[in-house]
């Protein structure tokens, strides 16, 4: 038995939370920017210790379980939303090798990951036991099994060309052309089924605060609700780390080393995340899931139709 | 060696007696969640983690949300707790629970009469998968896809909206 890379699996949670955590302040500065205000500007320079002055104030408050709800399944679901996300994290093959970044399944392990991150949003909503909540939960449950059908469609023509699950080699097939060129229709299926399945703006009808207060994570308080807000950072994090690994070539680059560019490609996802949230307004329901079985799922398809007629071509 | 494999087993095990024993539907469904992903690690110990992955992503990913979809859909409350307690008398589970244990005591008993399986582990990865399902059996593949596409028809035809006659 190989001994376990310890220092990985300390430090990858570790840093994937604080990612997450500086992520809220930089997304509420970049809103601000693109939406011509100035964001949070007070706390440290240039509002930096905004995120640290938000988690204590949500540490503080008062930790309280609305007495009509499922108190167990109540407290599991955003350890259960939190958990699927880190554990995702084991298998993106980051410069240092990651801790299962050659998993022969590793794709296959994220994508059973989200599979299960669908639970949280979903218990959330049942076990608060209250109107608003549950409809996010159900909005939650339709929208993202969905959205999993999309992305591992959408997957599907990077597996076929790189012809393996594991992450490493996928990678690896990316040292000449990264996959966005041939791929890129999956790359388009895989953005905006990861909007979704991440629940963001312009896609977070599971939340949408206008409509369902706050959806599913209405009867939530303190760090629960933290929670919640941190795993869906994290997620976004995640998305755009897959992304890079999938379609832009991971650590692949020149002259810098394979850590900064693997930060930096997931840097500009990021904040094309960022971008479409300050931009575009949320779809109507019906409009989401229109959008999703007759566009993304014909495109996705395709996709992999004239892969698999490309690739047969080659070899013949 | 064999503390990883019979912990999972035996979360398997408990995991399915819960889901058979909880009063409260969602509570069941996560049981039974449970149950699938310790099912998952026992096939990838044994060399299948495609088969694992797949487990996870179909079984717990999306049948059983579904499930709790369909649960959330119904409402059930305190009413229905009760009558599933009220199935849950003795008298109902005591006679297959001792016809139950005395298979299990039997199957204990011959346990260590069966043959080891010499100890090799084969990995089966997705091309193997694929091979057998789009070669060897093509045949069950594209009647499993008549029953779905049959499944797909009637929903269709279910869920039409009705046009109004003229």
């Amino acid at each position: 038995m190989t001994p376990l890379p310890l220092a990985p699996i300390v430090l990858t949670p570790l840093v994937v939370l604080a990612l997450a955590t500086v992520l809220t302040w930089v997304e509420r500065r970049l809103l601000g920017l693109w939406q011509d205000r100035y964001g949070p500007n007070r706390v440290g320079p240039g509002g930096m210790f905004q995120a640290v002055a938000d988690g204590i104030k949500l540490l503080f408050k008062q930790d309280w379980v609305p007495p009509f709800a499922d108190r167990g399944v109540f407290v599991l679901a955003p350890a259960i939303g939190m958990m699927t996300v880190l554990l995702s994290f084991a298998v993106i093959p980051l410069a240092a090798g990651g801790i299962a970044g050659g998993l022969n399944v590793g794709l296959l392990f994220i994508l059973a990951m989200m599979g299960l991150g669908v639970y949280a949003v979903v218990l959330a909503g049942w076990a608060s036991d209250s109107k608003y909540a549950l409809l996010g939960g159900m909005r939650a449950a339709a929208q993202m099994i969905s959205y999993e059908v999309f992305m591992a469609l959408s997957l599907l023509g990077v597996v076929m060309v790189a012809g393996s699950f594991s992450l490493r080699d996928i990678v690896a097939a990316q040292s000449g052309l990264w996959f966005i060129i041939p791929q890129g229709l999956g790359f388009v299926v895989f953005l905006l089924a990861g909007i979704a399945e991440t629940h963001r703006l312009p896609f977070d009808l599971p939340e949408g605060e206008n409509e369902l207060g706050a959806g599913f994570h209405t009867e939530y308080s303190g760090m629960k609700f933290g929670m919640f807000f941190i795993a869906e950072y994290a997620g976004i994090v995640l998305v755009s780390a897959l992304a890079t690994t999938l379609y832009l070539g991971g650590g692949n680059g020149l002259l810098l080393p394979a850590p900064v560019w693997f930060a930096l490609k997931t840097g500009v996802i990021v904040a094309f995340f960022i971008l479409l949230r300050a931009g575009l307004p949320r779809p109507r329901y019906d409009q989401l899931m229109g959008l999703g079985w007759k566009v993304l799922l014909p495109l996705s398809l395709l996709n992999v139709l004239a892969t698999g007629t490309v690739m047969m071509l080659r070899a013949s | 060696m064999y503390v990883l494999p019979l912990l999972s087993g035996g979360l398997t095990l408990v995991g399915a007696m819960m889901v058979v024993t909880c009063p409260v539907a969602v509570h069941a469904v996560l049981y039974l969640v449970v149950t699938l992903l310790s099912l998952a690690m026992v096939l990838a110990m044994l060399g299948a983690q495609f088969a694992a992955a797949l487990e996870i992503i179909i079984y717990a990913g999306a049948i059983m949300v579904l499930f709790v979809f369909v649960i959330m859909m119904l409402n059930l409350g305190q009413p229905d707790r009760d009558r599933e307690k009220e199935w849950l008398r003795p008298r109902a589970w005591i006679g297959p629970g001792l016809l139950a244990v005395v298979a299990c005591g039997e199957l204990l008993y011959g346990l260590p009469t069966l043959s080891d399986p010499d100890g090799a582990v084969f990995p089966i990865d997705a091309r193997d998968v694929g091979l057998s399902l789009f070669g060897t059996y093509v045949l069950m593949v594209e009647l499993a896809s008549f029953l779905l596409l049959a499944g797909l028809v009637t929903a269709f035809h279910i869920g039409r909206t009705l046009r109004e006659r003229p």
